[in-house]
């Protein structure tokens, strides 16, 4: 349906898309994730047309957009950032003439018309002036004006943003609505609205695509971990630990603090149900009388993964230089990004506080110390 | 194209500027018409036309600066660019719409010489052959408004700069009186020219190389030129610019002369910068 083939554009010296390769199947959502400034925009406004690359390939429906751009900009409908609109106008006035410069013949355009404002619940303020409708209507009529001529993939760039709650909620209905019958595109920067959304999620970091999976497979990717907070020494729960039947499952133990009293951990567990090894670790230490004031299974959140593939991107970002990289480098950069299994694998300096206290001291990874900082960095980007 | 000119209209009647527009410029040839035709007996419509073509330094840039301007303010250009129309189309679209918001005043301002010729002897010729020159001045004017819209993104920088141009266009041939005819102003004249000119390309091409090889080719073209004849030097300046001069083109019909070159002139100037406009979209394209 989409190809894009090594899309690359420069403001100037400011690569904003990187090497962007990938290939959208039709039928489903698609989420496009990044923070602010990674590119999300850019590569929304070129699929559609609005902008033209400074290299690569993107085919819709087989019609290359630079060289076909009229057959390959029918099969698309899109709603920029900011809708479009003509605020002069009415609803109906305005879609009639988007309508028209789709090329729709004159019998079609009414009819056409009143299934778009059915589609997209704005009978209401068909008649209206745009300039005194609300922003979510505003949004809508931006939507009903994509969905003219029925195309078969429609892109909305941040289409959430600037709702109130009751808007966004009616927005994400109207968008899940939307994917029964079209390929959509959507783009946000806001986590939990992909999440409740999207089949599948593209991560874009600094112009350059970091994931793109399903969520579950995504979740997949990041291990499962238990955290506990226990009333004894490290020395004792390391050794109490050692105890438990699914010992071997557990990848990594990770003491995040301790006092005289009692001490909390991280315990990476893999693949392992966490509820599981909680189970495990509550009967073992009620027998043995060691007070658990916190036991609680963790799953990873799109916020963790998300947080994980933008710092590994950092790190493989920082150490290239993105003006003399050859094309295997990038290759091999984007694999190693799309194959966070193994978060062993990114080599960190690692100041643990406690390195004695550590299990297998060897297998440090990824501690949540040394990630702390980034976290909030990544955090802050997304707001 | 022709969706993109409804559209066009619509918004132009929709606003006050459609209205705006005709209503000055028939109240500036009825005031004219009174002047000439009427206190001082004029037989001659065409006076009419030669004085009321100083409002276009007004109306010209109130109907253009909106064009392109106003799309980029509200970011609507970013729908007409993922529309299956190509950019000629967009700019032919609002030229056309333009034209028609012109020709409807100039219409009405057809009936003028037959309602007089009704009262009196008017030679009719000249004044429908200069209602013909009126209309090509105008449109030629509000091709060159159109590229100043394209260029910026507030409404009234596009007007202001329009305004000027409308000014300089007016004043070209007086000015051109007043320019140095000399060989030496000539070259002066044209060294800065060719400066410019340098700066523009390295400016586009961000190349030094490109700036300089310009600079160097013309200053070698004028260089032989010079040496061969200087006297051909002799006032280049003022001939040029009179020759540009879209008003005193004009100026030939209001005396009575049917000049085809200048309707053929103000049709290049209308393509060319038309084309300008295309390219100056597709620039926005490029660069974001």
């Amino acid at each position: 349906m989409i190809e894009v083939k090594n899309l690359t554009k420069y403001y100037g010296d400011f690569p904003a898309v990187l090497d962007l390769s990938f290939t959208i199947t039709p039928g489903k959502i698609y989420g496009f994730l990044g923070p602010n400034g990674a590119g999300k925009s850019t590569t929304m406004n070129i699929l559609t047309g609005c902008l033209a690359a400074t290299s690569g390939e993107v085919k819709i429906g087989g019609f290359d957009i630079f060289e076909q751009p009229r057959a390959a900009k029918k099969l698309v409908g899109y709603l920029p950032e900011q809708p479009p609109l003509y605020i002069e106008q009415t609803t109906v006035e305005y879609l009639t003439f988007v309508a028209r410069a789709k090329g729709l013949k004159k019998k079609e355009i009414g009819p056409e018309i009143e299934r778009v404002i059915v589609e997209t619940h704005i009978e209401s303020v068909a008649e209206k002036l745009i300039r005194h409708l609300s922003k979510g209507f505003r949004q809508r009529v931006g939507i009903a004006q994509a969905l003219i001529g029925n195309p078969e993939i429609i892109i909305l760039d941040e289409p959430t943003v600037g709702l109130d709650p009751a808007q966004t909620i009616e927005m994400r209905e109207l968008i899940h609505d939307l994917g029964e019958n079209h390929t959509v595109i959507l783009s946000s920067h806001i986590l939990s609205e992909i999440q409740a959304m999207c089949d599948e999620v593209l991560i874009i970091y600094r112009g350059r695509l970091v994931a793109f999976d399903t969520l579950e497979n995504l979740s997949k990717s990041m291990p499962n971990t238990v955290q506990l907070e226990a009333e004894c020494s490290a020395q004792a729960l390391q050794e109490a630990l050692a105890e438990l039947p699914s010992y071997e499952k557990i990848e990594n133990i990770e003491i995040t603090a301790e006092d005289d009293s009692s001490v909390t951990a991280a315990l990476t567990v893999g693949e392992a149900e966490p509820k599981e090894i909680c189970r495990e670790i509550y009967l073992l230490f009620a027998g043995k009388g060691i007070v658990l004031p916190r036991l609680n299974p963790v799953k990873p959140t799109l916020e963790d993964i998300f947080i994980q593939l933008t710092t590994d991107a950092d790190e493989t970002l920082t150490v290239d230089n993105p003006y003399d990289e050859d094309e295997e480098e990038a290759e091999a950069e984007e694999e190693e990004a799309e194959e966070t299994e193994e978060p062993e694998e990114t080599e960190k300096s690692v100041e643990a506080e406690e390195p004695t206290q550590a299990d297998e001291p060897e297998e440090n990874g990824e501690t949540a110390q040394t990630n702390e900082p980034e976290e909030k960095e990544g955090e802050e980007c997304l707001q | 194209m022709f969706a993109v000119m409804r559209h066009e209209l619509t918004m132009y009647y929709h606003s006050m500027k459609a209205y705006v527009f005709g209503a000055f410029l028939l109240v500036f040839t009825g005031i004219g018409a009174l002047m000439y035709n009427i206190n001082a007996a004029y037989a001659n419509f065409e006076y009419v036309l030669g004085f009321i073509s100083i409002t276009f330094i007004v109306l010209v840039p109130l109907l253009t600066m909106r064009v392109m301007a106003e799309e980029k303010a509200q970011k609507t250009d970013q729908l007409l660019f993922s529309l299956p129309i190509s950019t000629t189309e967009i700019v032919l679209g609002k030229f056309l719409a333009m034209s028609v918001v012109f020709l409807v005043p100039v219409l009405i301002i057809c009936i003028f010489p037959w309602f007089f010729s009704l009262y009196g002897d008017v030679y009719l010729p000249t004044s429908y052959g200069s209602i013909v020159a009126f209309l090509f001045l105008g449109l030629s004017l509000m091709s060159m408004g159109m590229f100043v819209s394209c260029l910026t993104e507030s409404q009234s920088m596009a007007a202001g700069i329009c305004a000027v141009l409308m000014l300089f266009m007016y004043y070209c041939d007086t000015l051109a009186d007043y320019v140095s005819s000399s060989v030496l102003g000539s070259l002066v004249a044209i060294a800065v020219l060719v400066l410019a000119l340098g700066a523009i390309v390295r400016m586009l091409t961000k190349s030094n190389l490109a700036g300089l090889l310009v600079v160097l080719l013309l200053a070698g073209a004028v260089a032989g030129v010079y040496f061969y004849d200087s006297a051909m030097l002799e006032s280049l300046l003022p001939n040029v610019m009179s020759q540009l001069s879209l008003f005193t083109r004009f100026y030939t019909f209001v005396n009575g002369v049917f000049d085809l070159t200048a309707l053929v002139y103000d049709l290049s100037v209308i393509i060319f910068f038309l084309f300008l406009c295309v390219q100056a979209l597709e620039k926005r394209r490029y660069n974001g």
